[in-house]
């Protein structure tokens, strides 16, 4: 069962809040006391879906931990943007790893804690680990499937802007297909990033029957919350993936980070959906079904497609993969929104 | 220095910067005006009163709503809710159903008790309001509430006006339109009734009065030049209405024919019917053309009364018409074909629209009245100093709402004429349009239909025929409203921003920004659902 939402209160749960709902009902980020993890003051660009989505999925993190957490963090955008030194926005116990091993320092961050709560040192403290998708798919991956593999009990959480974004934009191996970076074939007939490379490391946990994976968007704000919250309520190696538009490196307007978010959803290019022990067991449902261009054509990495000679040939595959997901992980239905 | 090894600085917050310095516009909170306040001639705050309702605070609301109009309940039976047709959800589903929750909030009053708010204190002045309809009654109200003593003069037996004697029974039952006259009363306000008002200028110095308000509607039925036999039977809608009101019913025998397409046609037509008759209704342009409500028509059809359309009605006879039929010329006027046909009638009635009786007014200089209505200024005040007017006998659309509206904001410009000032009305804010907001945030809700009254009931009885909305209903259609420009606590704004700006105040106390670390991304506009942010230039 994924999230389940209230209907017919004006905006039900669509909204962050709403005061027609009981305060149990209402989201971590509508209450004044959130944690705030993730403070005022950061260097993040305008409109950052990071900084957004880390203090979305560590407030309900610290909310379903009663504050007894501790964050681990790949280097990354999320690392440089809150804690030039000696200032910090985190306002939770928070470690900076190096690029690639930020999964290992959950596992031995949750290890000193098992040993001194066996020495009777300490009560319970959960460990996050998080990263960007260059510090989780690709350079952290081998820490990661580890993790996985030994059932740590750390919650990974991945924020994938799809890009080493704070390095000027270069790919990593969750840039999709056809989307321009530094690093990806500038110009010529077919520019921007290969068809069918890249990994899509929700799946890749899956395979590895770890007790929770999911995925979520920063426009889903109640459907993040209850895969954070779900998460947090379990033990062992969890993993959510969570899509996180960069202004900076999608060529996107600071106010399109959300409504870009929600479009990767509704188009089904970016499926929400949650698994337990290797299964699908949840997907969020395409509410309001969009063709992929209504994406596409918000970004400046895809300019290309939209020419004085439109890429028909590319648009259609972007289409055909988003109509993949739609079948594969059921995300229409009769009865959507 | 206990600092461990390569640490020289203290751990700082990252307060200490203020990204605010990065902003080249700035998000500011505004309230703009919705579709449906915009149109309502009554001037009623929907969206302010529906907010209350929402909560299911349906005192709050019946309280916010009476503020411009005192008579929910019957707005929510006769008014021709224009509001809805300017819903923003109109683009989305369907529009608000603004008029059901009217009346329900209205009937909940009435079934409450709830009273009107009494004035606080008294300005001493006294107006006089000519005529108890819609118009007079609400200025008598709104002029009550601003602490005037106020007596109403009323030529008929009863409160009402055309409510009473133009509105059939079935479409507003007499018990809420007494009720809701009576509230008024109630807030201490002098009526006359059975005493016309001959000559405006005698009978306010007479009485002592300050100024006067004249509202005494359109009651003279305008006739057509038809060539008739002695024995035909003609008589004008107004005359019958006004009769099915007293003890004696017209008698109008089987066959009736109503000439007119308007609205009081209409009305004619279907009282015949509930009266045993077979009505058959005579316009000489088409459906489309009719100025009579749409919906007013398709329930005349449903309950099996006849039009014959692109017809007039050239002689009477004493069981039968002469009708020549027309045809729509290029320019859509009805030009006649010369072809002519007899219909069956026992009795010709002429809904052809009103006239004003301006005979009290002989005599006022000043005064400027021309086709056959009296000309006002801005501020509802007629050529003659004091002396202000309302509803059907000044140039206006003539209908229930309009009239009630005339009446507020003739009383406001009366309040400050008394003290010697002129009334301004505040600044009109922008209009919240379909492209402020953000629909995707709005539960999918599709309208609640009132019940009917059954169609055999319709056609035999003067009983309501529209029933009114239960509470779960009531507030299931209040909820349905998108609050269009005005910001209804959805902490949208507070939950999106990403540098944690959005400070928020409390329930009902709403939001502000923090500028400091506000970046000026415009997340929180994007996502507002009711459009109620801005982005301004920042003077940099």
């Amino acid at each position: 069962m994924s999230f389940q939402p209230v209907h017919f209160y004006q905006t039900g749960t669509f909204t962050v809040g709403n005061r027609l709902l009981s305060a149990e009902e209402r989201s971590v980020q509508a209450n004044v006391e959130r944690t705030n993890s993730l403070n005022s003051g950061h260097r993040a660009c305008q409109g950052c879906g990071e900084a957004l989505g880390a203090r979305y999925a560590i407030d309900a993190a610290m909310n379903a931990a009663r504050g007894r957490l501790i964050a681990a963090n790949a280097t990354g955008c999320l690392e440089v943007f809150s804690t030039p030194y000696p200032e910090t926005s985190w306002q939770i116990p928070w470690i900076h790893s190096l690029f690639g091993n930020t999964a290992a320092i959950g596992t031995g961050i949750a290890a000193a804690i098992k040993v001194k709560r066996q020495k009777g040192q300490m009560d319970d403290v959960r460990v996050v680990a998080q990263g960007g998708d260059g510090g989780t798919t690709d350079i952290g991956f081998g820490c990661l499937s580890g993790m996985f593999e030994r059932n740590d009990d750390v919650l990974y959480i991945c924020y994938d802007n799809g890009g080493y974004m704070n390095t000027g934009v270069q790919r990593s191996s969750a840039t999709p297909p056809a989307a321009r970076t530094a690093t990806t074939m500038p110009v010529g007939p077919e520019p921007g990033n290969n068809f069918g490379q890249g990994k899509f490391v929700p799946a890749i946990a899956m395979a590895h029957e770890i007790p929770y994976v999911a995925t979520a968007t920063v426009a889903d704000l109640r459907d993040l919350e209850y895969k954070v919250t779900k998460a947090m309520g379990m033990r062992g190696a969890r993993y959510i993936h969570i899509l996180v538009p960069c202004p900076l490196g999608w060529g996107a307007a600071s106010q399109d980070t959300i409504k870009l978010a929600r479009l990767a959803k509704e188009t089904g290019i970016f499926p929400v959906f949650e698994a337990e022990n290797g299964e699908v067991t949840g997907v969020l449902k395409i509410r309001r079904p969009q063709p992929v261009e209504e994406y596409l054509k918000l970004q400046k990495r895809y300019a290309h497609l939209f020419g004085k000679k439109p890429a028909v040939e590319t648009i259609a595959r972007l289409q055909a993969a988003a109509d993949k997901n739609i079948r594969k992980y059921g995300l229409l239905d009769q009865e959507a929104n | 220095m206990d600092k461990p090894f390569a640490i020289t600085l203290d751990p700082g917050s990252s307060l200490a910067n203020r990204t605010g310095s990065w902003r080249t516009s700035r998000p500011v909170y505004l309230d703009r005006l919705p579709p449906c306040n915009k149109q309502c001639p009554a001037g009623e705050d929907i969206q302010g009163w529906l907010f209350h309702a929402e909560s299911g605070d349906y005192e709050s609301a019946w309280r916010h709503l009476t503020k411009d109009n005192p008579f929910p309940a019957i707005m929510g039976r006769v008014c021709y809710h224009s509001c809805e047709g300017a819903c923003n959800r109109g683009q989305l589903d369907a529009p608000v159903g603004i008029n059901s929750v009217e009346r329900f909030l209205g009937d909940e009053a009435l079934k409450r008790g709830w009273k009107l708010t009494a004035p606080a204190s008294e300005s001493g002045k006294h107006v006089l309001i000519v005529g108890a309809g819609p118009s007079g009654m609400s200025a008598a109200y709104h002029l009550r509430r601003l602490g005037h003593q106020v007596t109403v003069q009323e030529a008929g037996p009863l409160l009402g006006g055309m409510m009473r004697f133009g509105i059939p029974k079935y479409r507003l039952p007499r018990d809420v339109l007494e009720a809701e006259m009576q509230r008024v009363v109630d807030l201490g306000v002098k009526v006359k009734l059975g005493s016309k008002v001959d000559n405006i200028l005698e009978t306010m110095q007479e009485g002592g009065f300050d100024a006067a308000f004249l509202a005494v509607g359109a009651h003279i039925g305008k006739r057509a030049m038809i060539p008739a036999g002695d024995a035909a039977k003609i008589i004008d809608a107004i005359s019958l209405l006004r009769s099915m009101e007293g003890e004696d019913k017209p008698l109008l025998g089987r066959r009736v024919v109503v000439y007119g397409g308007g609205n009081t046609a209409i009305d004619v037509a279907r009282t015949a019917k509930r009266m045993g008759a077979e009505p058959l209704i005579v316009y000489r342009r088409t459906r489309e053309k009719m100025p009579a409500h749409d919906f007013e028509v398709e329930e005349a059809l449903q309950e099996g009364i006849m039009v014959k359309w692109l017809s007039t009605i050239k002689q009477a006879h004493e069981s039968s018409l002469t009708i020549e039929k027309m045809a729509l010329d290029g320019k859509g006027f009805p030009q006649p074909t010369g072809e002519y046909e007899t219909i069956e009638a026992d009795s010709l009635v002429l809904a052809l629209g009103q006239d004003v009786d301006l005979g009290l007014l002989e005599g006022v200089p000043g005064l400027e009245v021309s086709d056959g209505v009296v000309q006002v200024s801005a501020n509802m005040m007629t050529g003659h100093a004091g002396i202000f007017a309302g509803g059907d006998m000044v140039p206006a659309e003539r209908n229930v709402t309009v009239a009630i509206g005339h009446g507020k904001k003739a009383a406001k410009n009366i309040d400050a004429w008394l003290r010697g000032e002129e009334y301004v009305a505040p600044p009109k804010k922008e209009v919240a349009t379909f492209e402020n907001l953000n629909t995707w945030y709005y539960a999918d809700a599709p309208k609640t239909v009132r019940p009917m009254l059954d169609i055999i009931r319709r056609q035999s009885t003067f009983e309501e025929v529209q029933g009114g909305l239960d509470e779960s209903n009531a507030l299931f259609e209040a909820r349905r409203c998108l609050s269009c420009g005005n910001c209804f606590e959805c902490d949208n704004c507070y939950g999106v921003c990403p540098d944690n700006a959005v400070i928020k105040l409390g329930p009902g106390k709403r939001f502000e920004f923090n500028y400091d670390y506000c970046k000026g991304c415009g997340m929180c506009v994007a996502e507002c659902p009711c459009g109620a942010i801005k982005m301004e230039a920042e003077e940099i």
